[in-house]
């Protein structure tokens, strides 16, 4: 280990570290731009200019590798000098225009100008003005503010893994833009926002809506995907003005995605629910909270004296906290009725052992060298999952997928099977199959399957290497097959020694498990309570937190349902379509006006706290809960904060979490390994229509990743169907129909043809996956 | 979008570097599809882009960093004088102003026929030579004079 | 003369041939035998960097790096792709030695390369070669072939069971990629933007394996070395400073062009072999290694001698052999401005302190220059040098400065008049 000294600081430094990292080891500041220490190395703003003893020039702190010996000295007359001398320089062309700028009070130039620079400029040259450019709904740029550190640029190259700005032209005519008429895309592109180190981009919904220092900052956690970014939100007289990142190295690192930074607006829009709201003869009116917990009570209590407590069924968003979804599973079973879920897109109950999660740390992900990827849309689903995946395989790792589509990951693949989904288990098993005479030993039949190369080559690679896993999406989460896709996933994992994972798909899919919000026995899962009309014995909904119209896996057989229940009320903080259908609407308070807890993927229980009062008359849904079930009489509902709930349904807090993930899979027969015939649907929830806040959420409906479903299928499909790009098709699942332009993906398996789900635009389709036929319509 | 002759050239950059690294082949890729298209548009860099499989944005970075690319039309024939110190000792101020008086146009300008083009450049490397001039990039003419640049500009069609 | 004589025309022999860069030309002469021998005995790439030592060849694209050391530093042994690359982007004004060779002696800066591909155990051998002689390119590539033709490139070598091949890049308008990081960048098909070294291209280089890079002068020279010894090409030069060298002279001499002579050589004879300064003028100023280096006032430059040694104690440098002559009739604060354009305009814009101050100097210098210069510019000027220069990634921040530097302190009184009479005091 070298030892050196820092402004006489003798330290033991870790060999291949950095001056500045060495710094940063002994608590020392040194000014830097284009330093971050989550991407490459530019050392190209020169302002971390140091002295180290003996060299004959100061030398940038981020780029020189610490030597034994080494004497570094970063406030000597000549590393200030060559500091100063750097700042002046970056301020000559800057405007200095700190007031109106967006980033005044948060800008790293002012905060080092003021450290750091010398007194007035003698510059007395024209200032250069640089184009503004055009990069979408997400963020605003002031290109004359930029300073060239580059950040923005790496990001995209290294984290992103999709280049879409860049600096064209050369010398002090270098400008960061897009591509001539493009525009930024990626799903992780708001980050650019805080890396750079200026005002140059800024959030675009954001801007000149408030001062930074006028704004408290609040811990909390990003209510979407299973990951549970740490985020910070920003508050000013009681509304939020934005989220940012908040820094968990184990969780998000210093990322967040869009849809977890731009889905507050939502919480500001004119679809809030904000008082209790009752229909009467058909006719809605705004009522007072003990008006509509009564009307509810009543309700509910006459329906289970009628109908017995089985025809009430409970259905909750797994972006519920911990607290919500343990007392309203208690309600439910309070009331006596085992119909109760929080998995609304899934098409079967995949109940097995325990609460599914990712089977290890998320920050082991990056050091995978192996891993299969099962039935993962996954920027769509996990944007920062896939970064991570993305660094493990820039660091060597061995990506394989099984996926209808052969979407670009940004990052290389090793091997795929790109199959439609009714072929999904059939591919595992060649998969399985492979493994088995490659010597593994397979703890499942799969009858007389037999591997090809393109499964032999994925088997080889995961019988090779360390650290591996066997990763689940939410796809094959909701695929009719998935107790089959688990079963084969986890005798692939057993036979290669690889972990076996779940990706959840929501933020608190995991607290769901572990607080029991699942049908109990003889109860029934999601799919089942919103099956056919008729057939479904439900005549009374209890929906928290859920729009099954979209979120549902068959969403036009839900909503039908829905339409013909005797009885349907319905917790949100949205008035939604079920101002068709339901009964009563209870305003409750999204994840910024309550407290509360959620699991992450990893099992990690993450606390926040309310960061302003809630909106309106409503209430956080743990207090609503209260109400109703000292209304119903149900005992064991005198909760006086929401710790209390949460020490009840979590008794050992985190540690007692652990005791109920099990990614063990149920015993299953493998009946279906032949494909069906035909077309087929592959609906996945597109990444801003993930929950009720991503898709209120105006900046968030005008990115690109929002544009209107279509129905996508390679080009041999739509040659087959006779149709071209853009003609409007007939698709037709299952006695529902709707009209849909169509497009062309070469990357979709034949026979594939991806309609997206959880979309108002398709909501009259059946089930996520099935038969369907598309015709010119 | 471009000729077969011309990805044949490309088809042969290309093959010079490991076949991981295809983008080493974008410089000249741009060279050629400048000769064939007169110039570079927004459309052929991309097409160049997705040729050799690299972000749009970088082969845009390429095409603006090196001088000779051309990104709006030019005349048929575009003249670039080197006017760095050597030449300018060696003369190239009065072909400069001879330029530009002949064809009425300063640097940087096209003429209104389309047929000329007059840019001023950097260091050629061939400093002794001068004063000098580049046709269409490719083709160096040496020991300039006002009677030589006459000559020339004539025999540009 | 010929490859076979040593005598100090290192790299222009083929110049009293009919047809110089014929393949023919030059094994009639003994090109490639050094090749020849080295395959067929296979001689220890130790000995031929001991070689190049002993000859004292000094880079001889700038910079003056011992070549033989430079060799040393490439980790032969790493397994997985190594390479050479020879740098032909010949941009600073006055420089034009490079492209001579190209087009008069070809093939001997490609049995350079191919010896220091064996020497360094590269795979593959690039020349990166300035935009603006496209038709230099053409030819190198057509003698590239007849190269490959005759088996001195390619699969199995002579028999020797060694493949190597090199090939041609081309630059297209950018004096940055003579760094010879930006060069490797500019390869990979990247904008040409210097890297910060370390690591230096020896351990990460092209594609990021290890690569040596040379001028071309400096490669073409390793034949002639190679075939008569290191201790002979020393003694063409002097101590230090081995070998002939290529001057390129231009600017206000009767007969610009490249000569050849021994290091050590007086400025003197080297302005009579160039014709001398043009009629009815006196000598003013000398720029002694292309565009980069400081300039000489008359008097400190003839009583320099031509090698890396004196030229840096008369506080300047040998660069890259590039003479710039300017007589009486100059204007230095005119000659500046243009150097400060150059500059200005050339930068990659990476880096802070040469992406904002080259355009700094320029612009003073410039205003200096129309009239409307003020009293404190000069000091300014020299200011804003000291903050560039040393602070930069590459090399070019101190290029942009020197000349600043040296031009003002050389010549200050003319810079002054101008401030003052708001015109020049030269001429006119
Ligand atoms: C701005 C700049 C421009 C340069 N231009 C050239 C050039 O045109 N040709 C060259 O051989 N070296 C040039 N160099 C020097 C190279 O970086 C490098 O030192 C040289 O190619 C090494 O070869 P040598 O050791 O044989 O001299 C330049 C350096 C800088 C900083
Ligand atoms: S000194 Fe100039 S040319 Fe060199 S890296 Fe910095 S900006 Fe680029
Ligand atoms: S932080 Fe080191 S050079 Fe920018």
């Amino acid at each position: 280990m070298p030892l050196i000294e820092i402004d006489g600081q003798q330290l033991e430094v870790a060999p291949g570290a950095t001056v500045m990292d060495a710094a940063h080891q002994a608590g020392i500041y040194i000014p830097h731009f284009c330093y971050h220490k989550k991407l490459s190395i530019a050392a190209s703003c020169r302002m971390c200019l140091v002295e180290v003893e003996k060299a004959p020039k100061p030398l940038p702190a981020c780029a020189t590798p610490v030597t034994d010996g080494m004497k570094v000295m970063t406030r000597s007359p000549k590393a200030v000098t060559a500091q100063k001398g750097v700042m002046e320089f970056l301020l000559i062309n800057h405007p200095l225009d700190c007031p109106i700028c967006d980033q005044g009070g948060e800008c790293q130039l002012q905060d080092i100008a003021v450290g750091y620079g010398g007194s007035a400029s003698n510059y007395q040259e024209p200032k250069r003005v640089v184009k503004d450019k055009e990069l979408g709904p997400l963020i605003a740029t002031d290109m004359t503010r930029c300073i060239h550190c580059s950040r923005c640029v790496r990001f995209g190259q290294e984290i992103a893994g999709l280049m879409e700005l860049g600096m064209p032209g050369r010398g002090e005519h270098t400008e960061v833009m897009p591509f001539l008429e493009a525009q930024v895309t990626h799903e992780l592109s708001g980050n650019v926002i805080e890396l750079c180190p200026v005002g140059a981009l800024t959030s675009k919904p954001f801007r000149y809506a408030a001062r930074s220092w006028e704004l408290s900052r609040r811990k909390s956690v990003s209510p979407h995907d299973g990951l549970g970014a740490n985020v910070q939100v920003h508050v000013k007289n009681g509304k939020v003005f934005r989220v940012v990142p908040q820094d968990n190295e184990a969780v998000n690192e210093c990322w967040i995605a869009d849809r977890d930074r731009y889905s507050y607006e939502a919480l500001n829009s004119d679809q809030r629910l904000t008082r209790p709201m009752l229909k009467d003869g058909g006719t809605w009116r705004e009522v007072s909270w003990q008006d509509a917990l009564e009307r509810v009570a009543t309700r509910l209590a006459e329906i289970r004296a009628s109908k017995g407590a089985a025809a009430i069924g409970g259905l909750a968003s797994p972006h519920q906290t911990v607290e919500e979804l343990y007392l309203f599973t208690k309600l439910l079973r309070g009331l006596g009725t085992e119909n109760i879920d929080h998995r609304p897109a899934q098409a079967v109950d995949t109940q097995g052992q325990g609460a599914r999660w990712l089977g290890m740390p998320v920050a082991d992900l990056n050091n995978l060298e192996r891993v299969l990827l099962i039935g993962a849309t996954l920027r769509q689903e996990q944007p920062l999952i896939a970064q991570r995946l993305r660094q493990a395989v820039k660091r060597g790792a061995q990506l394989h997928v099984v996926h209808a589509a052969d979407d670009n990951l940004l990052c290389k693949l090793a091997g795929k099977l790109i199959v439609k989904p009714s072929a999904w288990v059939n591919a595992l098993a060649r998969i399985a199959a492979a493994l088995r005479d490659a010597g593994a030993s397979v703890s499942l039949s799969t009858g007389d399957i037999q591997a090809d190369d393109a499964a032999r080559a994925i088997a080889a690679s995961l019988m090779s290497g360390a650290r591996k896993a066997v990763l689940l999406g939410a796809v094959a989460q909701n695929h009719p097959a998935a107790n089959e896709i688990h079963a084969l996933a986890q005798a692939i994992a057993a036979a290669t020694g690889a972990t076996l994972g779940f990706l959840s798909p929501a933020a608190n899919s995991v607290g769901g498990q572990v607080v029991g919000t699942l049908p109990g026995p003889g109860g029934l899962a999601a799919a089942a309570m919103l099956g056919k009309p008729g057939v479904a014995s439900i005549a009374a909904y209890v929906l928290l937190g859920v729009e099954p119209e979209l979120e549902a896996c068959d969403t036009a057989q839900a909503r039908a349902t829905l339409d013909g229940a005797e009885f349907v009320v319905l917790m949100s903080a949205f008035k939604t379509q079920a101002m068709d259908y339901a009964d009563v609407l209870l305003p409750i308070a999204p994840f910024t006006e309550t407290g509360g807890a959620f699991v992450n993927t990893e099992g990690r229980l993450q606390v926040f706290h309310g960061a302003v009062k809630p909106r309106g008359e409503a209430r956080p849904a743990w207090k609503v809960l209260r109400v109703l079930g000292n209304l119903l009489s149900l005992g064991g509902f005198d909760y006086d904060s929401v710790e209390g709930v949460r020490a009840d349904a979590l008794p050992q807090g985190q540690d007692g979490i652990a005791a109920h993930l099990n990614n063990a899979a149920a015993t299953v027969d493998l009946p279906g390994l032949n494909m069906a015939e035909g077309l087929e649907r592959l609906g996945e929830t597109p990444i801003n229509q993930l929950d009720a806040l991503t898709r209120r959420s105006a900046p968030l409906q005008a990115t690109a990743d929002a544009a209107a479903p279509r129905a996508w299928m390679c080009g041999d499909q739509l040659a087959g169907l006779n149709l071209n790009t853009g003609d409007a098709a007939r698709i037709r699942q299952n006695g529902h129909e709707i009209v849909l332009p169509v497009d062309r993906d070469d990357r979709l398996a034949p026979g594939t043809v991806r309609i997206a789900a959880a979309h108002p635009l398709t909501a009259g389709l059946g089930a996520r996956f099935g038969i369907i036929s598309v015709e010119k319509a | 979008m471009l000729s077969a002759e011309s990805l044949a050239l490309i088809d042969k950059e290309v093959a010079k570097y490991p076949s991981e690294h295809k983008q080493s082949a974008v410089m000249s890729a741009l060279r050629i599809a400048q000769v064939e298209l007169g110039w570079l548009s927004r459309d052929a860099i991309e097409y160049v882009a997705n040729y050799l499989e690299m972000p749009a944005i970088a082969a845009y970075e390429v095409a603006t960093f090196y001088n000779m690319y051309d990104l709006a039309p030019v005349g048929r024939n575009k003249v670039t004088l080197c006017t760095n110190l050597p030449c300018q000792l060696q003369g190239a101020d009065k072909i400069a102003e001879h330029l530009q008086a002949r064809l009425g146009i300063g640097f940087g300008e096209t003429t209104a026929d389309g047929r000329y083009t007059l840019k001023e450049g950097e260091c050629m490397g061939a400093c002794g030579h001068g004063p000098l001039c580049l046709h269409n990039n490719h083709k160096m003419h040496a020991n300039l004079t006002p009677e030589a640049v006459d000559k020339l500009l004539d025999e540009m069609k | 003369m010929s490859l076979n004589a040593p005598n100090h025309k290192v790299c222009t022999w083929t110049l009293d041939y009919d047809n110089p860069a014929s393949l023919a030309t030059y094994t009639a002469n003994g090109g490639y035998e050094a090749l020849r021998k080295i395959l067929s005995e296979k001689t220890p790439a130790e000995d031929i960097i001991a070689q190049v030592k002993t000859s004292a060849l000094r880079g001889r694209g700038g910079a003056g790096f011992p070549t033989g050391l430079k060799w040393s530093f490439m980790p032969r042994a790493f397994p997985g792709d190594k390479y050479v690359v020879c740098n032909t982007d010949e941009g600073e004004p006055g420089t034009f030695k490079d492209r001579d060779i190209l087009m008069f002696n070809p093939h001997q800066l490609i049995e350079g390369m191919i010896i220091a591909g064996y020497t360094l155990g590269a795979k593959a051998g690039y020349n990166y070669i300035h935009g603006e002689i496209f038709e230099q390119y053409e030819s190198w590539q057509q003698a590239l072939d007849e190269a490959r033709t005759a088996g001195f490139l390619g699969r199995n070598i002579l028999g020797s069971g060694w493949d190597f091949d090199l090939h041609a890049h081309h630059g297209y308008g950018a004096y940055i990629c003579g760094e010879e990081t930006a060069l490797l960048e500019s390869i990979e098909g990247k904008k040409g933007q210097p890297r910060f070294k370390p690591p230096f291209p020896a351990s990460f280089g092209l594609y990021g394996k290890p690569t040596t890079i040379n001028n071309t002068e400096t490669l073409a020279s390793i034949p002639w070395i190679m075939r008569h010894g290191g201790q002979a090409f020393l003694e063409l030069g002097k101590p230090n400073n081995g070998g002939s060298k290529l001057f390129s002279v231009s600017g206000h001499v009767n007969k610009p062009g490249n000569y050849e002579i021994p290091l050590g050589t007086p400025f003197a004879d080297l302005l009579e072999m160039a014709g001398g300064v043009r009629k009815g003028h006196q000598l003013k100023a000398v720029i002694p290694g292309g565009s980069s280096a400081p300039v000489l006032t008359a008097e400190a430059m003839m009583a320099c001698t031509m090698d890396f040694d004196s030229i840096s104690k008369a506080g300047s440098m040998l660069g890259s052999g590039a003479v710039i002559v300017m007589d009486d009739s100059v204007c230095m604060v005119k000659a500046l401005e243009r150097l400060s354009y150059f500059y200005f305009e050339e930068s990659c814009g990476q880096c802070t302190p040469c992406r904002e101050g080259t355009g700094w100097l320029y612009r003073i210098v410039h205003r200096i220059e129309s009239g409307r210069g003020r009293p404190e510019d000069l000091d300014e000027l020299l200011r804003i040098g000291k903050n560039i220069a040393g602070n930069t990634i590459c090399a070019l921040g101190e290029a942009a400065v020197g000349p600043v530097a040296s031009f003002v302190k050389h010549f200050r009184k003319e810079f002054e008049y101008h401030i003052e009479h708001k015109r020049c005091m030269v001429g006119v």
